[in-house]
């Protein structure tokens, strides 16, 4: 990079980055005075062993749930030396009992007052006991796992045909936000990590507006859209297209992004709190479909994702930006020798995909509501998605999204649910092993 | 505000065992992408295999010796996994399968299934016996000042900074020698190491593996003043390694320890200056919490600007190091 | 294709066993390639038959842009893979196999794009070209007196070198401060640093100044005399003429011609191959067909900032191919 020239550029890069930090600021201590909620920080911390006993209630508790149902009512002793307490799981189901310090204690579930027709998976486990030595926080969690498999109580079939309807569901809004992550990979070269931040950016939006202010969840979505698809505008016009002036490398680039998804992660965190929000906007009611129940939401989430995914197909194949999107693809130097103006398509596309990632995050908030690392949770789905499709094929994202989708619900008839995610990423692997340019990617290339 | 106490616990953050921890896992990035170019963005796996290999023979009641081979060996195995697949394809599918892995691997030891291993969500303690047993120093307190510490934590922390040092020696002898140029020729282009009778693939497969141990020993150190937990390994564990990496300047030896020294001290400083405001009253809008979370607003943006401007970090030669793709 | 009429000119030739024409046997060749074929799409790339490279010679390798010649390059020396075929080198066959242990069979290439590396020293390149380094394995590599004299023998064969090629006051630079055609002159001595029994240059005039150029065709010539056999590809006519003893012609992925330099300028096949039916020009003029435009964009580019050998930037991808590196 040569320095004189740049100079220029370099201040404004500089001032593009204050600025930014200045926002991330503004917004955070604006925010911070509405909702100064106390949430836990997932990251890393350096405890050291001797501090963090300054505090002196430590906590045993957990959940007991049987499958999903959330068990209440039941009871849970705790004992320990002198100290013995009965805790009763409330409806959420959780239990947690105080004790007076760190030490040994024995925790039983009476498996008398669990509810009628639920069992401890193994009779024999219905005491744990908690060790002197694994006092490193203040809180214990003891699990006891309850019931057998009780996904068998409806027939296979019909879990099949449930599981295939929310696997599209949850495929064709992967797609809605993978379409933008490849249009930015096919255009600029860009593995775009902070993606999911635009995901989330969405559902906040849309939550902001359905929920705390009570507008119509339609025109939420609508607001969440141009919302998003100025946020993806500022996204290149603030960042990206100086960076690309700049001669910016594409792993260097890369690592840009993860440093704003970071940035963007944190404040999002900042902002609403740790805690996950409920999307109650009336959409909830479930519809029986043949042996299918869908709720209303996933329905019109699946009509709305189908009608704009068949739009950005048609945008590109028929418009004139879109055949110039797709010859920017394919080869930016001929495209801009031929008359294109570049940077234009780039900015098109960031606003683009800036509006399909939002509208994809308000499906995703209906789908399984809103938190602040909600986009980062599918980011890697969508990864997976694009690379399954083979990188910078727009229909191979489409293809790769849904493949994704079904197989993170389909694969739950076979694997524990907190498995699915770690499966649809092993078959990511699986196929790169046997088919490294995609499923649609073309093996070939003139050259 | 207590500055005393501010700058105590910011300047205790030195020798910390965590930053050892973080220094040795920079350092095993170093090699995979400072030296060989290689996109690893899973490296938090590595440091959950040490730390869960460790652990969990431990438990079990092996001996220390057997529970480190176990976390070295697995951790090999896995380096191998990941690379068999990716090493052959372009560098960006690397980074895509790493990060992937890594979450597989976190995915499955939070499994319910696995309690009984991994203990699940909450994850594993008490396996601290088998370290502490051939701890040489009597016990008590030494030090001085900040650095007064009883003495397992003066253990681990002379146990880490050895292996930081340890590695940082081998990592110099490596990278004067032959297989170094090899390694540094991938970097730049691996097309024209090949056409020079290179077995790049196998190199690559060294580099990481190699690096990958170093990330599975730091895990080891990671877990010894504290519990196992899985909310630890998510990919926000790599990309602090990566600011690390970076901050230092990715291909070079004291790059990583100085690093992590910064960004722990950093790091500690903010919190204790952000918390004392909080505390006196000058800063009455925030929690302490929401002030925990301004810092990783600031880590992201370090990176982003340590990436754009300064891409060689604090000790990088501009000319060998600025990025090649 | 259009082979209706036959060479009129040469019969025989001493390199040459039976008839000269295209895929002649050769009386001792050191590379015999049989149905090499790759396709590209609906595209051959390359569909040679028989082909055979003449040991000890200067054999160059000619024809228009798209001929296949470079990916003829990339299947012989294992960069690429073809959809059949099989070759042989001094007696051993190569198909299939890793381009590594081809350059390490004593076959190593060039590239047409100059593939020195920047961020290396000059005289590391040249260091990293050796071959058989105890020091390159995991564990010799940090025991230095393992492979501490090994390391001062090939440094004093690489300061040979760099002295031939004029390059030794450069020894200590970053290779990304060469010029492009100091550039092509350290690879191949880089590439010489093995040893090789055929070293094959891809484009080694392209974007070489003409004050080089001398220079370069005086060190293709003495592998020659050092007994080392050449194959290169070349678009100057006049360069091919001036050194070369043997010369194939490709067109559309097949052989279409081969012969002596002199003669082989006169087949109608070549003409043919070069101008479709425009007979009528010279063809010396027209074969130097001015340097390909995007080439030497990129070449231009490089030279106006010498210090940095740049990848392609974020924003500035060519086609973003699915599996370039998929092998």
């Amino acid at each position: 990079m040569i320095a004189g020239i740049r100079l220029g550029r370099g201040v404004r890069l500089t001032t593009m980055i204050v600025a930014v930090l200045a926002l991330c600021l503004g917004f955070a201590l604006g925010a911070a005075a509405t909702s100064a909620r106390a949430t836990e920080t997932p990251a890393p911390t350096p405890t050291s062993t001797d501090s963090g006993d300054f505090t002196t209630t430590y906590t045993i508790g957990g959940i007991l749930r049987d499958g999903d149902t959330l068990v209440a009512g039941a009871e849970v002793t705790v004992e320990g030396g002198d100290f013995s307490e009965v805790a009763t799981t409330d409806d959420t189901g959780r239990w947690s009992v105080v004790v007076p310090g760190k030490g040994d204690y024995t925790v039983t579930l009476d498996p008398e007052t669990l509810p009628d027709g639920v069992e401890l998976r193994d009779p024999d486990k219905s005491s744990a006991t908690v060790s002197a030595g694994e006092w490193q926080t203040n809180t214990i969690t003891r699990s006891f796992p309850l019931g057998a498999d009780t996904r068998q109580t409806t027939g296979f079939f019909e879990q099949f045909l449930q599981r295939l309807a929310a696997g599209l569901n949850f495929g064709l809004l992967i797609a809605l936000a993978a379409i933008g992550i490849t249009l930015i990979f096919g255009t600029t070269g860009l593995n775009n990590f902070a993606h999911g931040e635009m995901v989330t950016f969405g559902a906040i939006v849309a939550w902001v507006v359905a929920v705390l202010l009570g507008i119509n969840i339609f025109i939420a979505m609508v607001v969440a859209l141009v919302l998003g698809g100025v946020f993806g505008y500022l996204n290149d016009w603030l960042l990206w297209k100086p960076l690309r002036r700049k001669g910016v490398k594409l792993v260097q680039a890369m690592i840009v992004s993860i440093g704003l998804a970071i940035a963007l992660r944190y404040l999002y965190l900042f902002n609403i709190g740790g805690d996950t929000k409920t999307m109650n906007v009336g959409l909830s009611d479930a519809v029986v479909l043949g042996p299918v129940r869908i709720t209303t939401g996933s329905l019109i989430s699946m009509l709305i994702s189908v009608v704009v995914l068949v739009l950005v197909g048609l945008f590109l194949t028929r418009t004139r930006i879109g055949k110039a999107t797709r010859a920017v693809s394919d080869n930016p130097s001929l495209a801009a020798a031929s008359g294109i103006d570049v940077d234009r398509i780039i900015r098109i596309v960031w606003v683009l995909a800036g509006a399909l990632a939002a509208l994809a995050g308000v499906m995703l908030a209906l789908y399984r509501q809103v938190s602040w690392d909600m986009g980062f949770q599918v980011l890697l789905l969508m990864f997976a998605a694009v690379t399954l499709g083979g990188l910078g094929s727009a229909y191979g994202a489409l293809v790769g999204s849904i493949v994704v989708g079904l197989f993170v619900e389909l694969s739950t008839l076979f694997i524990p649910p907190d498995l699915k995610y770690a499966a649809a990423l092993v078959v990511l692997i699986l196929v790169l092993l046997v088919r490294p340019q995609g499923i649609l990617g073309r093996k070939e290339r003139i050259g | 505000m207590d500055w005393g106490n501010i700058f105590g616990n910011a300047v205790g953050e030195i020798i910390s065992p965590t930053t050892a921890a973080y220094a040795l896992a920079a350092i095993g990035l170093g090699i995979h992408f400072g030296y060989t170019g290689l996109l690893n963005f899973g490296q938090a796996a590595f440091l959950l295999i040490g730390a869960y290999a460790f652990a969990i023979p431990t438990l079990a009641g092996a001996p220390l010796i057997v529970a480190v081979l176990s976390a070295i060996i697995c951790s090999v195995i896995f380096a191998f996994i990941l690379g068999i697949p990716t090493l052959r394809l372009r560098a960006d599918y690397l980074a895509i399968v790493t990060i992937a892995a890594a979450e597989v691997v976190r995915y499955i030891v939070t499994t319910t299934g696995l309690t009984d291993f991994t203990g699940a969500a909450n994850g594993l303690s008490g396996f601290k016996g088998t370290f502490a047993a051939i701890n040489p120093i009597p016990e008590g307190r030494y030090g001085f000042g900040p650095f007064t510490y009883n003495e397992y934590d003066w253990w681990i922390r002379i146990v880490g900074w050895a292996l930081v040092v340890l590695a940082s020696v081998l990592v110099f002898l490596l990278m004067r020698s032959p297989w170094g140029r090899v390694v540094k020729g991938i970097r730049e282009d691996e097309d024209a190491v090949r056409s020079l009778g290179k077995n790049v693939y196998s190199y690559k497969m060294q580099a990481l593996v190699l690096g990958g141990v170093m990330g599975s020993v730091a895990g080891i150190i990671f877990i010894l003043p504290r519990a196992v937990q899985p909310a630890n390994y998510t990919t926000g564990l790599t990309f602090f390694i990566w600011t690390i990496m970076l901050l230092g300047g990715a291909a070079t030896i004291f790059g990583p320890i100085v690093g992590s020294m910064i960004f722990w001290v950093v790091l500690s400083l903010t919190q204790g200056i952000l918390y004392g405001a909080i505390e006196s009253g000058a800063l009455s809008f925030i929690s302490t919490t929401q002030a925990g979370q301004i810092r990783f607003i600031l880590v992201g943006v370090a990176l982003m600007l340590l990436v754009i401007f300064r891409p060689q970090g604090i000790f990088g030669n501009k000319k060998e190091l600025s990025f090649s793709v | 294709m259009s082979n209706i009429s036959e060479p009129a000119v040469v019969a025989t030739h001493p390199l040459v066993k039976g008839e000269v024409g295209p895929g002649c046997a050769k009386t001792d060749p050191i590379v015999i390639a049989d149905h090499v074929t790759r396709q590209f799409g609906g595209l051959k790339a390359v569909d040679v038959d028989h082909l055979e490279i003449p040991r000890g010679q200067i054999t160059a390798l000619i024809g228009p842009n798209g001929a296949g010649k470079t990916t003829m390059f990339n299947l012989l020396t294992g960069f690429d893979k073809p959809n059949t075929g099989t070759w042989e080198f001094d007696g051993k066959s190569l198909a299939g196999v890793p381009a590594f242990k081809v350059a390490r069979a004593g076959m190593v290439r060039t590239f047409q794009l100059t593939k020195s590396l920047g961020r290396l020293s000059v005289l590391q390149n040249m260091l990293l070209g050796a071959t058989g380094q105890k020091g390159e394995g995991l564990f010799s590599a940090l025991f230095k007196p393992l492979w501490r004299k090994q390391e001062e023998e090939n440094t004093a064969r690489a300061d040979d070198l760099l002295a031939r090629f004029k390059l030794d006051a450069k020894r200590e630079d970053y290779a990304a401060s060469l010029s492009g055609g100091q550039r092509k002159l350290l690879e191949m001595a880089r590439a010489l640093m093995s040893k090789p029994e055929l070293i094959m240059l891809d484009e080694p005039m392209a974007g070489v100044n003409p004050a080089l150029t001398q220079s370069l065709l005086g060190h293709i010539k003495n592998l020659k005399s050092d007994g080392t056999s050449v194959l290169f590809v070349e678009h100057d006519m006049h360069m091919v003429m001036h050194i070369s003893d043997w010369v194939i012609v490709m067109a559309e992925g097949r052989v279409v011609a081969e012969g002596p330099p002199e003669s082989v300028m006169k087949d109608p096949a070549v003409i043919d191959a070069y101008l479709g039916a425009h007979h009528d020009e010279d063809l010396g003029d027209l074969m130097e067909d001015g340097p390909n435009p995007v080439l030497e964009a990129e070449r231009k580019a490089r030279e106006a900032h010498p210090e940095v050998d740049e990848g392609p930037g974020y924003g500035e991808t060519t086609t973003p191919p699915a599996a370039e590196r998929e092998r």
